[in-house]
C-alpha cells in the first residue's frame, strides 16, 4: 500500500493487491455490494467489535446497583432546547446526549433525592467535569486530560430533596468526543457524594462535544498522474484536499493509457486510527465509504467524472495526535478492479474539518 | 446482481431464456417492494428498492435482444418512479434534496437511472434550470463504461428528456436554457453513444465477430434516434445545422471509424434531416464521404442522397434554382471522384453504380442538360480507361443501368445519340452484354417510335450497334450461335430499318447509303436480314420520288435521283445474290423491276428481270422453289406494263419458255395454265387471244400426258385435278370475252372432264369432285344471273 506518510514521487505505482491482503478487503465487497445504498455509517456496524463487553468502564454505570440510599439527577440547564448528539453505543443502540461546543459553558443543576425515609450522611459533594481518553488496548485505562471541579455542599446530611446549581464557564474543551475502535474521547459529568463508611455515591452524566474549525484558507486541489509503465496511466483529480463533513467530493479521472482490462472503479473513503506511540502504535484502517464511480471498460482518453457526498456517511473531523493519545485520519482511496478481478489503487490523505 | 462476473460471454439462447427470466423475476420482486414504499411514501425504502430493483440492469449476462426486454421491464417501473417523485415535489421536498439524495446510491448503474428519473422531474419542475440538469446527467453518465449497458443508459437520458430539452418554443426555454444548449446537449450524447456502440466489437472473443456485429446492428437506432431527435428541434434551422449540427455529427462519425457506423449514420442523416438542409450544406456533407473507411459502402449512401434531393426536386420544383446555386450537380460529381479514389478497394460495380446514381440524380433534376450527362459518362470512361472489357458481371450490370437509364428518360435515342460518352462506354461491355444494350437500344427506338432523321445521327447509332451489324472480336464461332436468337437479333435491326425516316428524299438517300455502308459490313449471313428492308425503305423512297416528279437524271452528283435510287437497290440485291441468297434475291428483283416498270423506266425494269431470270437459271434448282420463283417471275411480268412489244415478247418468251422446262409434269402444266396471263393483259397491255389458247391448249397436252403417266404408273386418277384447274381458266378467259376461248371449247372440256371422271371408276378423289362440283355449280350460276355473261355462258350446258 502506498504510504501517505511518505512524500509520494510524482509518479506512482498503482499496485495490485497480494493475496495476503485479499482477505481483507473482500470483507468490504462482500458485506456492501448487495445493497446499493450506503445511507449512514453502513460500513459502521461491523467496526464495533463485541470485545468492549468486558471493558472496566461498563462498571461506572453498575454502581448504584448496591441501592444507595437516594437518586441523584443531573441537569443542564436548557435541557429542551439543546442540541445533541446521537452515538452509538457499543451495542449498536443509538443514544441521543446534550451537545456542546468546545468554549460552551457547561452548567446545570445536581439533585439529590434521599429514598423515602433514609437520610445521606456525606463527607461533602463535589461535581468534577472531566475529559477523558481511553484506550482500550491498555486495559481501559484513562487519561485525563482536563479535570475541573466544583464543590457542591461542605459535609453534613440530606434529609429531603436537594438541588444544587453548577456552572463551569468556558471550559477549555478543546478535543471533541470520539467513539473509536481502539480509543475513545468522552466528556463526562461526575457528581461525588463522599461517604466515611461507605462507598462514596458516585454519579456520571456523559454529554458530547464538538469543534467547529473555520474553512480552511489554502484548499489546493488534489491532482496526480499514475500508473504502471505500459499498462495503465491516469491522471486523477479532487477539487479539494480539505473537507468539511457535509462535503461533496467533485473531480474526475482522466485515462491517458489504459492496455488492461478493467471492471469497474469506485471511490472508498477510509479511516485511519492509530493509538499509542512509538512501538505501541496500533493502526486500525476501516472502509466507511464504497462507491462506484465506473462501470466498465474505458477507453483512452475517457474522462470519468466524480461527485460523492459525504453526508451519509459517519465521519469526524481528521483528529491529529490528540494529547499525543491518537489520531484519525481519512484517506481516498481510488480502486481500479480488471476482469481477473486484480485491484489498483491509489490512496491519497484528506483533511476533515466540521464547518459551523 | 453478479455484476460483469463473465463480460459478454453471450451464450446459448436456451441460457439466455434463463438468465432472462431469472433477472425479470427479481426485478419483480423488488418492484414489489418498492411499489410497497411506493404506497406508504418511504423515500428511503423507495430509493433502496428501485435501486436493486435497477441492479438487474447491471448483467453482462445477457445479449442486446435480452437486455432490451429487461430494460423495458424497468422502464415502466421507473414511470412510477417518476410519478412518486414529482409527488413528493408536490409534498414540499425540494428537488435538489431528491436529486442529491439518489446520489447516495453506492452502484453506478442503479445511481445513474435514478437520476436521470428524478433529473427529468427537477426540470419539470423549472426549480432549476433544464440546461444545467441535462448537462450535469449527460456528464455524470459518463461513469458507465460497458457499451451495452451505458447506451441503453444514454437511451434512457435521451428518451427522458426528449419532451424537456430547452427548444425553442419550449417551457423550459430562456431561463431553462436556450436551444443552443439542447442541441448541446443531444450531440454529446450522441457522441458518448457512438463511442460506445462502436466501441462494442472490440468486446469479448474474435471467434464471435460476426454475431457481435450482428448485435451491434441490434442496437443502432438506439444511436440513431440522437439524430432523429436533433432534427425534431424547432429551433435546429439551417443556420444551426450547418454551423453546429452537421459538423460536429460529421465528426464524430469520420472519427470513429467504424464501418458499421459510418455507413448507418450517414444513412441516418440523408433520411432524418430535411432536403433544403442537405441541398445547403452538400459540400460538407459530401466531403466527409471521402473521409469514410475504405470499406463503407458509400456508394448507397450517395445514391440515397441522391435519390432524396432528385425527389425533393420532383416534389417541388421552384427549388430547381436552389440547385444550380448551390452547383449540385459539379458537387457531386466532384464528389463521386474523390470518394472513387479515396477508396481504392471499391470493386468496379461500385464505381460504376455510384456513376448511375450521379446518371440518375441529373436525368432528375437536371434533365435538359445533356452536357451533365455526358459529363457523367466520360467521367466513367475515365474510371473504366485501360481497363478494356469489363468482366466483372456485377459492374456489367451497372453499366447497361448507366447506359439505359438515358434511354428510359427520354425516350429518344436521338438525344442518346449525341452523347459522345455514350460509344466509349458502350466499348467497355464484353460482347455478349453489348449485344444486350444494343438490343434494348434498337427496342427502346421500336417501342417509343423515334424517326430518326439526320444521316449522320444514322452513322453514330449504327456504329453503337456495330457489335450487331458487324463481326466483332468478341464475337463467338457462327456455329455456337443460337440460330434463333441471331434471327431475332437480325429482326431487330430489319425493324430499326423502318424507322430511318426523313422527307426529304436527298437526305434519306444519304441515310440509306450510310445504312447500307454499316449493313455490307456485316458479312452474308447478317446481310439476308438487314439488307431487304433497306431495299424496301428505298423502294419506298423511289415511290416517294415518283410522287415529286424528279426528273430521271440528276443534275449533279449530290442529288437523288430514280436512277441514283435503282442504282443502289440495284447493287444491294447484287450483294444479297451473292451470299448467296438467291430466292430472295430473285424476289427483290422482282420488287425493283416493278418498282422500275411504275416509274417507267423501262430499261432498268429490263435489267432488273435479266437479272432476275439469271438467277432463277444459275441459282434456283429447287424445283419447288423453281415454281415459285416461275411464278412471281410470271406475276411481276404479268404486272409490268411499262415494256415495249420487243422487250415483252422477249421476256414472255423466256418464262413461257421456263414453265415448259419444269421437272414435273403437273407443275409444267400449271405454270403454262398461268403464263395464258401474260397474253391476256388489260388496261393498255397487250391482248393476244390467240396465245392464250395456245397456252391453254398446252396446258391441257401437258395434263394429258401426265393423265398417262400416272395411269401407267399408278393407276389413279391423280393430275384430274388439273383438268378442273385448266377448266377454271378456261372459264376465266371466257369470261374476260376472249374470243378464241368459246363456249363449245368449254362445253368439249366439260364434257371430256365428266366422261373421265365416271369411266375412271377406279378412285375417286373427294377434293377433285367437290372442286369439279363447285365450278359446275358456278357456271350454273353465272348462267341464272340474267345478265350478258348469262348469255355468254347461255351455250354451255351442264348437266
Amino acid at each position: 500500500m502506498c504510504c501517505p506518510e511518505v512524500p509520494p514521487p510524482e509518479m506512482l505505482t498503482l499496485r495490485s493487491r497480494g493475496s495476503a491482503r485479499k482477505g481483507e478487503l473482500r470483507r468490504g465487497t462482500h458485506a456492501d455490494d448487495d445493497d446499493g445504498f450506503g445511507m449512514s455509517g453502513r460500513a459502521k456496524p461491523s467496526n464495533f467489535p463485541s470485545r468492549t463487553t468486558t471493558r472496566g468502564r461498563e462498571k461506572n454505570f453498575l454502581v448504584g446497583a448496591f441501592g444507595p440510599p437516594c437518586k441523584v439527577g443531573i441537569e443542564f440547564s436548557n435541557a429542551e432546547t439543546r442540541k445533541q448528539a446521537s452515538v452509538k453505543k457499543e451495542n449498536g443502540q443509538v443514544v441521543m446526549v446534550p451537545l456542546f461546543l468546545g468554549q460552551d459553558s457547561v452548567a446545570g443543576e445536581v439533585r439529590i433525592e434521599p429514598l423515602p425515609g433514609k437520610k445521606v450522611e456525606h463527607l461533602g459533594v463535589k461535581i468534577e467535569l472531566l475529559g477523558q481518553i481511553e484506550l482500550y488496548f491498555d486495559r481501559g485505562s484513562f487519561y485525563d486530560f482536563t479535570s475541573l471541579v466544583r464543590e457542591l455542599d461542605v459535609p453534613g446530611e440530606i434529609l429531603e430533596c436537594k438541588t444544587y446549581p453548577f456552572e463551569f464557564s468556558t471550559v477549555e474543551m478543546q478535543y471533541e468526543s470520539y467513539n473509536g475502535v481502539n480509543v475513545r474521547l468522552r466528556y463526562v459529568l461526575k457528581v461525588t457524594i463522599s461517604r466515611s463508611y461507605a462507598t462514596n455515591i458516585v454519579e456520571y452524566r456523559d454529554f458530547w462535544v464538538h469543534n467547529y474549525s473555520p474553512q480552511p484558507d489554502i484548499n489546493n486541489s488534489i491532482k496526480m498522474e499514475v500508473g504502471i509503465e505500459d499498462c495503465l496511466h491516469i491522471e486523477f483529480e479532487y477539487s479539494k484536499s480539505k473537507y468539511h463533513l457535509k462535503d461533496v467530493i467533485v473531480g474526475k479521472i482522466y485515462f491517458l493509457l489504459v492496455r488492461i482490462k478493467i471492471k469497474h472503479m469506485e471511490l472508498e473513503v477510509r479511516r485511519r486510527e492509530s493509538t499509542g506511540s512509538g512501538p505501541n502504535t496500533y493502526n486500525e484502517s476501516e472502509t466507511l465509504a464504497k462507491y462506484e464511480i465506473m462501470d466498465g471498460a474505458p477507453v483512452r482518453g475517457e474522462s470519468i467524472p466524480i461527485r460523492l457526498f459525504l453526508s451519509p456517511y459517519d465521519l469526524t473531523p481528521t483528529y491529529r495526535n490528540i494529547n499525543n493519545k491518537f489520531s484519525v485520519k481519512y484517506y481516498l482511496n481510488l480502486v481500479l478492479v480488471d476482469e481477473e478481478d486484480r485491484r489498483y489503487f491509489k490512496q491519497q490523505e484528506i483533511t476533515m474539518y466540521r464547518l459551523e | 446482481m453478479q455484476a460483469a462476473e463473465h463480460d459478454a460471454v453471450f451464450t446459448s439462447a436456451e441460457e439466455q431464456e434463463k438468465w432472462l427470466a431469472d433477472a425479470m423475476a427479481l426485478v419483480q420482486h423488488h418492484a414489489f417492494y418498492m411499489h410497497r414504499a411506493l404506497d406508504a411514501n418511504n423515500i428511503r425504502d423507495v430509493l433502496k428498492f428501485s435501486a436493486q430493483m435497477l441492479s438487474e440492469l447491471r448483467t453482462s449476462k445477457l445479449s442486446p435482444q435480452k437486455y432490451y426486454e429487461l430494460y423495458m421491464r424497468t422502464f415502466d417501473e421507473l414511470r412510477q418512479l417518476e410519478v412518486f417523485f414529482r409527488e413528493e415535489g408536490k409534498r414540499g421536498r425540494l428537488n435538489a434534496d431528491i436529486y442529491e439524495l439518489v446520489q447516495h446510491a453506492g452502484n453506478i448503474l442503479p445511481r445513474l437511472y435514478l437520476l436521470c428519473t428524478v433529473g427529468s422531474v427537477y426540470i419539470k419542475s423549472k426549480e432549476a434550470p433544464a440546461k444545467d440538469v441535462l448537462k450535469d446527467l449527460v456528464e455524470m453518465s459518463r461513469g458507465v463504461q460497458h457499451p451495452i449497458r451505458g447506451l441503453f443508459l444514454r437511451s434512457y437520458l435521451s428518451q427522458i428528456s426528449r419532451d424537456k430539452l430547452p427548444d425553442i418554443g419550449s417551457p423550459y426555454e430562456g431561463e431553462g436554457g436556450s436551444v443552443m444548449d439542447a442541441v448541446e446537449f443531444v450531440l454529446q450524447n450522441f457522441t458518448e453513444m457512438n463511442k460506445l456502440w462502436v466501441r462494442m466489437q472490440h468486446q469479448g472473443l474474435v471467434r464471435d465477430k460476426e454475431k457481435r456485429e450482428k448485435e451491434r446492428s441490434e442496437l443502432r437506432d438506439l444511436v440513431g434516434k440522437n439524430l432523429h431527435v436533433l432534427s425534431q428541434l424547432e429551433g435546429v434551422d439551417l443556420e444551426m445545422y450547418r454551423e453546429v449540427v452537421l459538423p460536429r455529427v460529421l465528426e464524430q462519425v469520420v472519427n470513429c471509424k467504424d464501418e458499421l457506423a459510418q455507413y448507418y449514420l450517414m444513412d441516418c442523416i440523408i433520411q432524418v434531416f430535411p432536403d433544403d438542409f442537405h441541398l445547403q450544406t452538400l459540400e460538407t456533407l459530401l466531403g466527409a464521404c471521402p473521409q469514410l473507411q475504405p470499406t463503407v459502402d458509400i456508394k448507397t449512401v450517395m445514391s440515397q442522397l441522391m435519390e432524396r434531393l432528385s425527389k425533393y426536386v420532383a416534389a417541388s420544383p421552384d427549388v430547381l434554382q436552389e440547385f444550380l446555386q448551390v452547383e449540385a450537380f459539379s458537387k457531386f460529381s466532384h464528389s463521386v471522384v474523390e470518394v472513387i479514389d479515396a477508396q481504392p478497394d471499391m470493386p468496379l460495380v461500385g464505381a460504376v453504380s455510384l456513376h448511375v446514381s450521379l446518371l440518375t440524380f441529373v436525368l432528375r433534376v437536371h434533365a435538359d442538360r445533356l452536357d451533365y450527362i455526358d459529363q457523367v459518362l466520360g467521367a466513367c470512361v475515365k474510371k473504366l480507361e485501360g481497363k478494356g472489357k469489363v468482366k466483372d458481371s456485377k459492374a456489367t450490370k451497372q453499366l447497361v443501368a448507366l447506359l439505359s437509364a438515358p434511354l428510359e428518360k427520354y425516350k429518344d435515342v436521338v438525344v442518346v445519340l449525341k452523347l459522345s460518352n455514350y460509344a466509349r462506354v458502350m466499348e467497355h461491355l464484353d460482347y455478349e452484354t453489348n449485344k444486350v444494350m444494343t438490343v434494348v437500344l434498337i427496342q427502346s427506338i421500336l417501342s417509343n417510335s423515334t424517326m430518326i432523321s439526320a444521316p449522320d445521327k444514322v452513322d453514330a447509332l449504327f456504329e453503337l450497334l456495330k457489335e450487331l451489324i458487324q463481326d466483332s472480336e468478341g464475337q463467338p464461332l457462327l456455329d455456337m450461335v443460337d440460330e434463333e436468337d441471331f434471327q431475332e437479333e437480325q429482326n431487330l435491326v430489319a425493324r430499326l430499318v423502318h424507322m430511318l425516316v426523313n422527307d426529304d428524299p436527298e437526305q434519306m438517300f444519304l441515310i440509306l447509303t450510310t445504312a447500307r455502308k454499316h449493313f455490307v459490313q456485316g458479312g452474308p449471313r447478317r446481310l439476308q436480314y438487314t439488307l431487304p428492308p433497306l431495299i424496301f425503305t428505298a423502294l419506298k423512297l423511289v415511290h416517294s420520288l415518283q410522287a415529286q416528279d424528279l426528273p430521271e437524271e440528276g443534275e449533279g452528283s449530290g442529288s437523288v435521283s430514280l436512277k441514283k435510287v435503282f442504282q443502289f437497290l440495284h447493287q444491294m440485291v447484287e450483294a444479297l445474290a451473292m451470299v448467296p441468297a438467291a430466292e430472295l434475291s430473285l424476289r427483290l428483283y422482282l420488287q425493283c423491276a416493278e418498282a422500275a416498270g411504275d416509274c417507267g423506266l423501262e430499261p432498268v425494269a429490263y435489267e432488273f428481270f435479266t437479272q432476275a431470270f439469271v438467277l432463277y437459271e444459275e441459282e434456283v434448282s429447287d424445283s419447288k422453289a423453281q415454281v415459285t420463283a416461275l411464278q412471281l417471275i410470271i406475276g411481276t411480268l404479268q404486272r409490268t406494263r411499262v415494256f415495249g412489244v420487243e422487250n415483252r415478247d422477249t421476256l414472255t418468251h423466256k418464262a413461257t419458255g421456263y414453265s415448259a422446262k419444269l421437272l414435273k409434269k403437273p407443275d409444267q402444266c400449271r405454270a403454262v395454265y398461268i403464263c395464258s396471263h401474260l397474253f391476256w393483259v388489260e388496261d393498255g397491255g397487250t391482248i393476244d387471244g390467240e396465245r392464250v389458247l395456245l397456252c391453254l391448249k398446252r396446258a391441257l397436252r401437258i395434263a394429258h400426258a401426265a393423265q398417262q403417266m400416272s395411269s401407267a404408273t399408278r393407276g389413279t386418277s391423280g393430275p384430274m385435278t388439273l383438268f378442273v384447274e385448266i377448266l377454271n381458266k378456261y372459264l376465266y378467259h371466257f369470261e374476260k370475252g376472249n374470243p378464241q376461248v368459246t363456249s363449245s371449247v368449254i362445253q368439249g372440256l366439260l364434257e371430256l372432264i365428266v366422261t373421265d371422271m365416271q369411266s375412271e371408276a377406279t378412285t375417286h378423289d373427294l377434293e377433285v369432285d367437290a372442286f369439279l362440283a363447285s365450278t359446275v355449280r358456278y357456271i350454273q350460276f353465272q348462267k341464272q344471273k340474267g345478265d350478258s355473261i348469262a348469255e355468254q355462258y347461255a351455250s354451255i350446258e351442264v348437266q
